[in-house]
């Protein structure tokens, strides 16, 4: 298991650098995530990584995009505005969550 | 063992702006044969990958506005439907076949056809129907989905995805 200090937190990581333990993040990690990869969170980005972290309790596992536009509301093109390019990737690392594992 | 780094470990996301490139001709207006390139579309956009979708032959049958909500899968002729081949082509045999397989579609949240073309195109997807498939059947934008760009011919799509992958369905 490896661990990375990231703007003063010490998180679990795996290979990749997504969180191993969802328990160890909280909103101010979050930004230090987001920043990393050269977002700033808004009000909007905090809706979408909030469902998924709700989402991700009450499943199990991470939403696809999908999900988070049929069932967290937020429409995809939004999603690819917020999180430019890989969207799912990128919201499921700020959120502290796993890859999503779906293929839709 | 637990091993600290001094440089925070991130994923790599890759750079804002990769030349990865990928057409998908659908060729095919089976049901079961819409969803490969549909899925690999979606899979690429989330990937970051400028794609292409290019309708022809029986494909356009995923864009015609009267048939793409009512695609069919039939047995008839498919080993890997698992059923004796005497028994697909009895009828209503095709029905009971789309209707399961619908069925099991929809439990795993994919959308249907039109909706997924919806979710492509707005995931920066481009969707192309084919010129000749067009002036065979009698068919102008009019009747395709209102999110295909434009009738264009074979050349014109090759010309548009020079340099991408390319797959066949």
């Amino acid at each position: 298991m490896t661990t990375t200090t990231i703007d003063g937190h010490t998180v679990h990581v795996n290979e990749e650098g997504f969180l191993t333990d969802p328990s160890e993040w909280d909103e101010d990690l979050a930004k230090s995530l987001a920043a990393q990869i050269g977002i700033d969170l808004t009000d909007e980005h905090w809706k979408a990584i909030r469902f998924l972290r709700e989402d991700y309790a009450a499943q199990g596992e991470t939403a696809t995009l999908r999900r988070i536009s049929t069932v967290g509301g937020i429409p995809t093109k939004q999603l690819f505005v917020l999180f430019p390019q890989k969207p799912a990737k990128k919201l499921a690392y700020v959120a502290g969550l796993p890859k999503p594992h779906g293929c839709v | 063992m637990t091993t600290t780094q001094t440089a925070p470990v991130v994923p790599d996301f890759g750079s804002a702006s990769t030349d990865r490139k990928l057409a998908i001709i659908c060729s095919k207006g089976n049901l079961d044969m819409a969803y490969p390139g549909l899925i690999l579309a979606n899979a690429a956009l989330g990937e970051g990958v400028e794609t292409h979708l290019f309708f022809t032959f029986w494909g356009f049958d995923m864009i015609n506005k009267k048939t793409m909500a009512d695609l069919k899968f039939t047995p008839v002729g498919n080993t890997a439907a698992h059923m004796p081949q005497g028994l697909t082509p009895m009828p209503g045999m095709t029905a009971m076949a789309t209707h399961m397989m619908k069925k099991s579609i929809a439990e795993l949240g994919v959308p249907e056809v039109p909706e997924f073309l919806q979710q492509i195109v707005d995931s920066g997807g481009h969707l192309w129907a084919c010129r000749m498939s067009a002036d065979m059947n009698h068919l102008t934008e009019d009747d395709l989905y209102d999110e295909v760009e434009g009738i264009i011919s074979a050349s014109d799509f090759i010309e548009k995805t020079e340099g991408a992958q390319l797959l066949f369905i």
